[in-house]
């Protein structure tokens, strides 16, 4: 039977490195070896002067299907992820309709499997609809296998629904995850609020914003008990509430957006709505907490809170345009690029930690050893490219890195069993 | 200069210049036909996206007076209603042959946008919260006439007062003051503050009444009725009675002093004095002055170096 035989790379799991090839048979490792030989029809990867890891995830994009086709399909942001390495993604539940059903649970599932290029885990809404009043069907959703729920893209801002929330799912073994923003605190703002957006005449959103609901959602979570993710820290305090609280033994999680620790507002100098994105690219300080937080393990996980918008919306005068940018085809590169942390552990935050946050550890973020299903990243972390937007897999071109040279960038990408990514290229 | 969109890229000499420019440009409005040839087949669009009849009227008199020929482009009947992107307006306009467009948006940095889809010069008429250039240099012309400081503002006292936060005119008015030497007080609630001012070469004071004899110039800036609703003051009552202009207040300007609005005013609050009392209110002037200012920035931007010499073509 053929296999799939990954050669010449250098293999890093939670175990650490070591030179070995990688055999693939089916949808699962068969043999890790330091050396493999293929025989006939064996398809052959050559990873030499690469590292294979557990693929890639996720735990934050949008892929606008249902409702907004215009700027993303399941399967155009399924092969953005396969392309940047992840091998899941979760899909977050501000669709139209909203992820508040099993029927749109359904359809998002069904749309990935057709695509087949990477797993999609649709989270589910907190409250139906978004809208921040009843709860979403966590039971109902939890038996069909959802294990995140969020209402992002708004936060939940009454404290009492999310204390129920939270009491009412932990029982259920799932996660609830906030986009941390006290609405009333961000009415109409586009950009950071500081010194930049002083400036340029443009309405701030403070960073009291979010840190006052990251610093809420710790105490609820202590109080009840359950989980709590934060997505897309942006504050240099957000880390330091974070980072307490896990002192405390809350069980806190956390994620930081790429965006978030190479960008700044000043930005916004230039009035181009490429940069205006929720929660907004804050200051250097920030950036430098975000990567302190990054590198000593307070911020868990790398997400990219990829978020298309087609050309159109973004030609917009900043206060009408979307916030929101591209993101899975740049986190790796910068990561590997902008931070100063061990490849291990930047292979960590993209991949096993967030496997686990996301209740994906079963088939993603795995030791790689035979009998472990196949979803691996191959990626030459030296790999120096430029950022093309028209050359995204994407169907929106939103990315704020046009021209902007990077380092490291993914091979193959092999997704239960299939090498969905060849060459740096999408196979399907 | 291909265009004009804020204060903060010109330097005090390129002020100075449009300055000089300005006083030729008066002295062409006080010719009995005030029309000169130097923009003949030159075309300029006024896009208001926002209204303002007053700034419109202003730049199409500076525009037809140097003989420009002016297209108005008429936002509430045009497609911009239909849904069409402000790209697609201005590549459709451009289209035509535009030599300026003249722009006016509720958003910040619309002019500034706007530059990347036309090869035109872009003057920007006002955006949002962020500048408004030709204000600013028209408010700097009027000083600088009234109060005969052709060489700068070196030591002027002026206070700006009001809604800072919110106001174009604002922002403009204190990179141009100080960048002539000006010193600057602004003179707010701290809601109507930006949240930061790290860098504003200003001094900031709540006490309008230790300010107003201290003052070359006091400015005046418009109050909004809708900031009441956003909790920013908790009446315009009590905001006049700490930062308007009352006949209280009036009496302790110094003799000097000139007292500025970039209008509308809205009488009986930030304005609870008849301005037509005050001997210092050059207000009037300061609509004067903004045509040849304007006539003085569209010269500047598309003119040949020549042309001003109507008398003699």
């Amino acid at each position: 039977m053929a296999r799939t035989v990954i050669r010449g790379g250098t293999v890093l799991d939670r175990c650490g490195e070591r030179r070995a090839d990688v055999a693939i048979a089916d949808e699962m490792i068969e043999e890790v070896a330091e050396t493999i030989e293929a025989s006939g029809d064996d398809v052959v990867l050559d990873a030499s002067g690469c590292h294979v890891t557990p693929g890639f995830v996720d735990l934050h994009v949008h892929l606008r299907e249902p409702g907004r086709e215009e700027a993303e399909t399941i399967e155009t942001g399924s092969r953005a992820a396969a392309l940047g390495g992840f091998t899941a993604v979760v899909a977050m539940p501000n669709t139209e309709p909203a992820h508040d059903s099993l029927s749109t649970i359904e359809f998002v599932r069904r749309q990935a499997r057709a695509a087949g290029l990477c797993e999609v885990a649709p989270a589910g809404c907190i409250t139906i609809g978004r809208a921040g009043v009843t709860l979403a069907p966590f039971g109902e959703l939890a038996a069909a296998g959802v294990r995140l729920f969020t209402d992002d893209g708004n936060g939940v801002q009454d404290p009492g629904v999310m204390r129920r929330a939270l009491e009412y799912a932990r029982p259920l073994g799932i996660t609830l995850a906030q986009h941390c923003e006290i609405a009333s605190l961000t009415k109409g703002a586009v950009m950071h609020e500081g010194s930049c957006c002083s400036h340029l005449g443009l309405p701030g959103w403070p960073a009291l914003a979010e840190e006052m609901m990251v610093h809420r959602d710790i105490e609820l979570s202590r109080l009840t008990g359950a989980p709590i993710h934060l997505l897309h820290l942006s504050t240099a305090r957000s880390v330091e509430l974070v980072r307490s609280a896990k002192a405390d033994g809350v069980r806190v999680t956390a994620e930081a957006a790429p965006h978030h620790f190479t960008l700044t507002d000043e930005t916004l100098r230039s009035f181009d709505a490429v940069y205006k994105v929720n929660p907004p690219l804050r200051t250097a300080a920030d950036i430098a907490a975000i990567k302190a937080g990054l590198a000593d393990g307070t911020i868990d996980a790398i997400a990219t809170d990829h978020a298309p918008h087609p050309p159109e919306a973004k030609e917009a005068p900043l206060d009408q345009a979307p916030p929101g940018m591209l993101g899975l085809e740049t986190a790796l590169a910068l990561s590997l690029t902008e931070l100063d942390m061990p490849l291990a552990d930047v292979v960590a935050a993209l991949s096993w930690k967030p496997a686990a946050i996301a209740g994906l550890d079963s088939r993603h973020g795995r030791l790689i050893e035979a009998g472990a299903s196949a979803n691996l990243t191959v990626f030459d972390a030296n790999e120096e490219w430029t950022v093309v937007p028209a050359k995204l897999a994407s169907l929106s071109r939103n990315t704020p890195y046009a021209g902007r040279p990077l380092r490291g960038k993914v091979r193959h990408t092999i997704f239960d069993g299939a090498a969905v990514v060849i060459d740096g290229v999408a196979q399907r | 200069m291909k265009h004009l969109l804020d204060i903060d890229s010109l330097k005090a000499d390129d002020i100075h210049h449009l300055m000089a420019l300005t006083d030729h440009m008066v002295e062409v409005n006080q010719r009995p036909i005030p029309k000169v040839p130097a923009l003949r087949g030159k075309t300029v669009v006024s896009i208001f996206f926002e209204d303002s009849t007053r700034t419109r009227t202003s730049f199409d008199t500076a525009a037809r007076r140097l003989s420009a020929d002016v297209m108005n482009f008429a936002v509430s009947s045009s497609s911009v209603n239909k849904g069409e992107s402000l790209r697609d307006t201005i590549e459709t306009v451009s289209a035509m042959g535009v030599d300026a467009f003249v722009i006016r948006h509720g958003s910040s940095g619309a002019a500034q946008q706007i530059t990347q889809w036309t090869n035109a010069s872009v003057v920007n008429a006002g955006d949002g919260w962020h500048q408004h250039p030709t204000q600013a240099l028209l408010d700097c012309y009027t000083i600088r006439t009234h109060l005969n400081r052709r060489e700068g503002f070196d030591g002027l006292r002026i206070a700006i007062v009001g809604d800072i936060k919110h106001s174009r005119v604002a922002r403009s008015d204190i990179q141009a003051f100080t960048r002539l030497g000006a010193l600057v007080t602004v003179v707010a609630p701290p809601t109507l503050l930006p949240p930061s001012m790290d860098g504003w070469p200003v001094e900031v004071s709540h006490d309008l009444d230790a300010i107003v004899p201290e003052v070359d110039v006091l400015y005046l800036l418009r109050m909004q009725r809708e900031r009441m609703t956003d909790a920013l003051v908790p009446s315009l009552r009590e905001y006049t009675s700490l930062y308007g202009l009352t006949p209280a207040r009036a009496r302790t300007l110094s003799p000097h002093a000139l007292v500025m609005h970039p209008g509308p005013m809205n009488r009986g609050v930030e304005m609870a004095v008849d301005p037509s009392e005050l001997p210092g209110s050059v207000i009037i002037h300061q609509v004067t002055n903004g045509v040849a200012v304007r006539m003085a920035v569209l010269f500047e931007l598309l003119g040949s170096g020549s042309g001003l010499k109507a008398e003699e073509t």
